[in-house]
């Protein structure tokens, strides 16, 4: 449990930052390291260097820009989790930390290492995918945003470019709308056995929006469409709810561990599918 | 009376005795972070060693290649087994009476086994030079399940003594066969089951699981070459065990061997066996004269040193049609893995297993126990349980499950119906072990009534009844647990460690001014002996607790003693406390009678100190006759006031008691809630009752650990799947249920104190109420048994088998 050796940079601009990634090859961005350092100690990450972002101001904070929610990517999840503006425009993000490991990583873990690390255990990108977040990028030569929903290509595969960072999280806040995040978990610490995210908006009784993303039940995260689109127009009776549970299985793909048998979290990922939306449509038509 | 002293109760509160809540003396140090650790240890020039080990459950060695390794800055050595074949190292004796490669010798036998050792100027050091050594392995075909370690054909594990048809303890009947060993009366068995009017049978599997103390286990070892003396810290349950050990397989005398337990940060089993680690930072401290190192990581720990259970346990009962049982038959295999480093004592291969019939009054029962080799990491301790009494706890209790489900009896009723009743005591087991007391009825009795027994199987009725009428996913399990514990090795007739008796033992010296230190053969890691051992002083000569320092763990100040595992500490080193405080009590007696110018007989013991008989005034208090033992002794008598006993123990002590868990379980997600966990124990005398339900808490979260998903799993490769806490359930106070406790008292008759040792009940008991309420939630839908452990998607594979999911 001890890492190879490595360089240690601590950029104090995003330029530095990105310059010196371009620079060396086989560096590692750091944030809050709780999902790299027990890679390296376990050297299955051997980064050259690591290029630690916790010196540049500019990436932290949370605020408030138009019609969005901005967060810097070294915001740490303790911070979003603290966030009255977050609780009051996005609260599916603040029940969505409260689930995430527990007060000591959150004190530390960021925003931004949790959406780029592109672990399908990572609660944040679902969220994000349900919220349909956009990804602000920085490279050596330019910027560019990503939205959450392309960003995710494989397991530990995602959009980003070498050399480029997260800067921040463009969250769209939502008109008046019901949430839900539900996640199994055998323990406080864990990832999730199954999750799912659901943002839905209520009109006359039928569900007119919808977007309903999961959590390790696929090697990425996965934004479940159909599933979605068999809500949208229809009331939430039980007949649509169990079209859309059955959509989002079909999709599923989850690993086998020692969280269960892909069978098990195929079916008990579709019970959590289910809770979300009952969940969602309940505080909707609140 | 003399008036002027204070009155009794205080006097006696004052000393903080037995029956006390005396606050742990040692948290003041733990809670500030000033314990004082192996990894603690920091000596000048000191060195660090790392294994390199095997990725391979089963493999050949083709070649080891240390050259880059060695140019690793900072790498100074790097011991493979030919190294250590120099000094006969390579192998070592198992306290199984087996040998165990110290590095792998030819082959490796299991994933994660010792291949070689870095030795470097520091721990990075270390690890970079692991990374560098090249190792050339050939896979070979790998053998984790037992079932299938005795088939023709299986590939053969120990190539050592692949011939031999003798091992340890007898016959061996394959080249992947340790042992095997019976018990009881076969025929007699054999005629119960043949007139019987029910009968059951079911393969009872306890899955492996490890003990994992929060401390891994790690050692500095410093060889002084001028002196030719050897110093080793480590992690050890047994220091004098390991410096004995240590002088018999190297050349070392015992006097030049000092061997030093600071404090340990947990056992619980996992700390009792020697380790390639020490071996190898030994004599990498004797090659490069320099103090060395080694500290186990989590994985290591959870992946090589010792695993528990891995018993697979066939039980049948017969029984009359009105439930009286007849006759118990258990056949084990036991999944010893690579190497038999079980620690038992020695004539045990399958430790006290033959507890197993219980609390219950069977005439006749039979046990055979088939050890086998498999690809898996070799141990079998006893994890928070007397040796292999928690595998036999669980097996006989869901075997009283199932037969109590089979006669539609309820699982309380049959067990009263069926306890070793109170006027049974002293009581000969069908399998040889004499219990020494207890009062199972009370007990039950005092347990279902506190947790109303009745009102919650009435609520049990309800909810099935809402289940099958669909208005509900949840099924209500009650499970009922009732434990005999054998604990307390052992009695030097049947119990020895390497040859030497399982005695322990007692010094103490009472200082001129009234306070003392007590030295004691055992090894706190943990149960708080520091507090608890000066309350057994304090009650016996009258000197308060807090003027009593407790000091264990030092080979060189501690006299002989073997250890602290199998809840065997109270019982044996708690009894030579009793008794070396008594010899100091009868010398003190003297003295104050010489003080007080009376004869001996005329005096007697009052609290905490020598009071006249029919004259009050006439006292004197420990205090002024420890002042005397050093300065006006009677003539003829040697000054001081010291003693020394070591106890023999004439037999066990049995511990039991009764545990109840009521829990929900969702059919659809396998989810369950454990709404009550009730415990009572009966430990006999309690000397520190608070310390009693802090054991009785900790054990507890073990049992439900273990219970509801702590597992070694391996896959079909011999890959360990459960190597880390991201997998291997270790409970936090979040998941943990609360716990309600409670107790009777039925003192031990022969212990000098009456008291039983409680560590290790709460898990011993508690696995079965668990995985007793998991399968009476499911019983009512046609299930009989269900494997443990009983996580989340295994509920859910449980209630799929049983067709209830949708
Ligand atoms: C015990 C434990 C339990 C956990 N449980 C959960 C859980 O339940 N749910 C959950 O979601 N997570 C969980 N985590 C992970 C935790 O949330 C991590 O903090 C998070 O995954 C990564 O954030 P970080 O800031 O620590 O990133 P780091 O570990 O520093 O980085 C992670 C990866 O992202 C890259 N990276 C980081 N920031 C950026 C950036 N701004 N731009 C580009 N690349 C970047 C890094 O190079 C690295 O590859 C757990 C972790 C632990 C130790």
């Amino acid at each position: 449990m001890i890492p190879g050796t490595f360089d240690y940079f601590r950029p104090r601009s995003v330029a530095e930052a990105t310059k010196f990634l371009h620079k060396s090859k086989n560096a590692s961005v750091l944030a809050g390291g709780h999902s790299l350092l027990p890679m390296m100690k376990l050297r299955v990450a051997a980064p050259s260097a690591l290029v630690d972002l916790a010196g540049i101001a500019a990436l932290r904070g949370i605020k408030k820009v138009g019609g969005n929610i901005v967060i810097g990517a070294m915001t740490t999840q303790h911070e979003v989790l603290a966030s009255a503006l977050i609780a009051k425009h996005v609260p599916l993000l603040h029940e969505a930390a409260q689930l995430i490991a527990d007060p000591q990583v959150r004190y530390v873990g960021t925003l931004g290492g949790n959406v780029a690390n592109g672990d399908p255990g990572n609660d944040m990108p679902a969220v994000m995918m349900a919220l349909d977040a956009t990804y602000k990028i920085t490279g050596p030569t330019k910027r560019r945003a990503v939205k959450a929903r392309v960003f995710y290509k494989g397991l530990y595969e995602t959009a980003l470019k070498s050399g480029e960072i997260v800067t921040a999280i463009e969250i769209p806040v939502p008109g008046k709308h019901g949430f839900a995040y539900e996640k199994l978990k055998r323990k406080i610490g864990d990832y999730a056995t199954a999750g799912a995210a659901v943002v839905l908006t209520m009109k006359a009784g039928k569900v007119s929006a919808c977007a309903i993303a999961l959590t390790n039940l696929g090697a990425t995260p996965l934004l479940a469409d159909a599933a979605a689109k068999a809500l949208v127009g229809q009331a939430p009776d039980d007949k649509a709810i169990g079209a859309a549970v059955a959509a989002a299985r079909a999709i599923m793909d989850p690993a086998n561990d020692t969280r269960g048998t892909p069978e098990y979290r195929k079916s008990v990922g579709g019970i959590y599918v289910e809770r979300a939306i009952r969940c969602a449509i309940a505080a909707a038509a609140g | 009376m003399n008036d002027m002293s204070p009155n009794k109760a205080e006097r006696e509160a004052k000393l903080e005795g037995m029956g006390c809540k005396r606050k742990r003396v040692e948290d003041a140090r733990f809670t500030q972070g000033k314990g004082n650790y192996v990894d603690d240890i920091k000596l000048p020039g000191m060195l660090f060693g790392d294994f390199v080990r095997s990725p391979h459950a089963h493999a050949r060695i083709k070649g080891i290649n240390i050259k880059k390794a060695m140019k690793v800055p900072g790498v100074l050595a790097v011991l493979t087994a030919t190294e250590l074949k120099g000094v006969n190292l390579a192998w070592m004796p198992t306290l199984a009476g087996d040998v165990q490669m110290v590095l792998a010798d030819g082959k490796v036998l299991f994933q994660n086994q010792e291949v070689a050792f870095v030795v470097a100027t520091d721990r990075y050091a270390a690890a970079d030079g692991v990374e560098a050594v090249e190792v050339d392995y050939e896979a070979l075909p790998v053998l984790v399940d037992p079932f299938q370690a005795m088939v023709k054909g299986a590939p053969v594990l120990r190539e050592d003594i692949k011939d031999k048809t003798e091992g340890a303890h007898g016959k061996r009947k394959h080249y992947n066969h340790i042992f095997e060993w019976t018990v009881g009366d076969k025929d007699l068995t054999d005629a119960a089951f043949r007139k019987a009017d029910v009968t059951i049978k079911e393969l009872i599997s306890y899955h492996r699981t490890h003990p994992s103390p929060l401390e891994t286990c790690q050692a500095v070892a410093s060889f002084d070459k001028i002196k030719g003396e050897l110093t080793v810290w480590g992690t050890f349950q047994a220091p004098h065990v390991i410096r004995t050990v240590a002088s018999l397989i190297s050349t070392i005398p015992e006097h030049k061997i000092h061997v030093i337990s600071p404090d340990v940060g947990g056992g619980f089993g996992n700390k009792v066996g020697a380790y390639p680690g020490y071996i190898c930072a030994i004599v990498a401290s004797i090659v490069t004269g320099k103090p060395v190192k080694w500290v186990e990581d989590r994985i290591e720990n959870l992946t090589a040193t010792s695993f528990a259970r891995d018993y697979h346990m066939t039980a049948e009962i017969a029984a009359t049609k009105e439930g009286k049982v007849q006759g118990l038959r258990v056949h084990v295999l036991a999944d010893h893995g690579a190497f038999d480093a079980c620690a038992d004592p020695s004539k045990w291969p399958a430790g006290f297993f033959n507890i197993v019939t219980g609390s219950y009054d069977f005439p006749v029962a039979h046990v055979a126990v088939d050890g086998v080799y498999t690809n898996k990491a070799p141990g079998g301790v006893a994890y928070r349980c007397s040796f292999r009494v928690t595998e036999a706890a669980y097996c006989i209790e869901r075997a009283m499950d199932i037969l109590a489900q089979k006669l539609k009896m309820d699982p309380a009723e049959l067990r009263m119906k069926n306890f070793i009743r109170r006027e049974q005591f002293p009581y000969q087991s069908a399998l040889g072990w004499e219990y020494d007391s207890g009062d199972y009825h009370t007990a039950m009795k005092q347990a279902m009534e506190k947790i109303d027994y009745q009102r919650l199987r009435a609520e049990q009725k309800r909810k099935q009844a809402d289940f099958k009428a669909g208005k509900t996913r949840e099924i209500m399990g009650i499970g009922v647990s009732f434990f005999t514990e054998i604990v307390g090795a052992g009695p030097s007739r049947n119990c020895d460690i390497l040859g030497i008796a399982m005695f322990d033992s007692c010094e103490i010296r009472v200082h001129p001014t009234g306070s003392a230190i007590a030295r004691v053969g055992t090894k706190s890691t943990g149960q708080g002996h520091e507090t608890t051992w000066a309350q057994i002083i304090a009650t016996e000569i009258g000197i308060p607790s807090a003027d009593v320092m407790v000091e264990e763990g030092n080979t060189d100040t501690a006299p002989y003693g073997l250890g602290t595992y199998g809840s065997r500490s109270t019982p044996v080193a708690g009894a030579a406390i009793a008794m070396a405080a008594r010899k100091i009590k009868a010398k003190a007696q003297m003295i104050a009678a010489y003080m007080l110018e009376v004869h001996e007989d005329d005096l007697q013991f009052d609290i905490d100190g020598f009071r006249v008989k029919g004259l009050p005034e006439k006292f004197k208090s420990m205090k002024e006759i420890a002042w005397a033992a050093y300065h006006s002794v009677p003539p003829g008598m040697e000054p001081g006031l010291e003693a020394v006993s070591y106890y023999d123990p004439p037999n066990m002590t049995y511990p039991f008691g009764a545990y109840f868990c009521v829990m929900d379980i969702d059919v659809d997600t396998g989810v369950y809630k454990i709404k009550r966990f009730y415990a009572l124990d009966d430990c006999g005398t309690r000397i520190n009752p608070m310390i009693i339900e802090g054991q009785v808490h900790g054990g507890l979260t073990e049992a439900f650990a273990i219970a509801m998903g702590q597992e070694i799993r391996y896959d079909a490769g011999g890959n360990v799947l459960t190597g880390s806490f991201m997998d291997f359930f270790m409970p936090t106070a979040v998941e943990t249920p609360h716990w309600e406790t409670d107790h009777t008292v039925t003192p031990s008759p022969h212990h000098p104190i009456g008291a039983k040792g409680v560590g290790e009940s709460p898990n011993v008991g508690g696995v079965p109420a668990f995985s007793n309420a998991v399968n009476d939630a499911f019983g009512f839908l046609g299930s009989t048994h269900i494997q443990m452990p009983h996580d989340y998607w295994r509920n859910w594979e449980a209630a799929k088998s049983l067709g209830l999911v949708k």
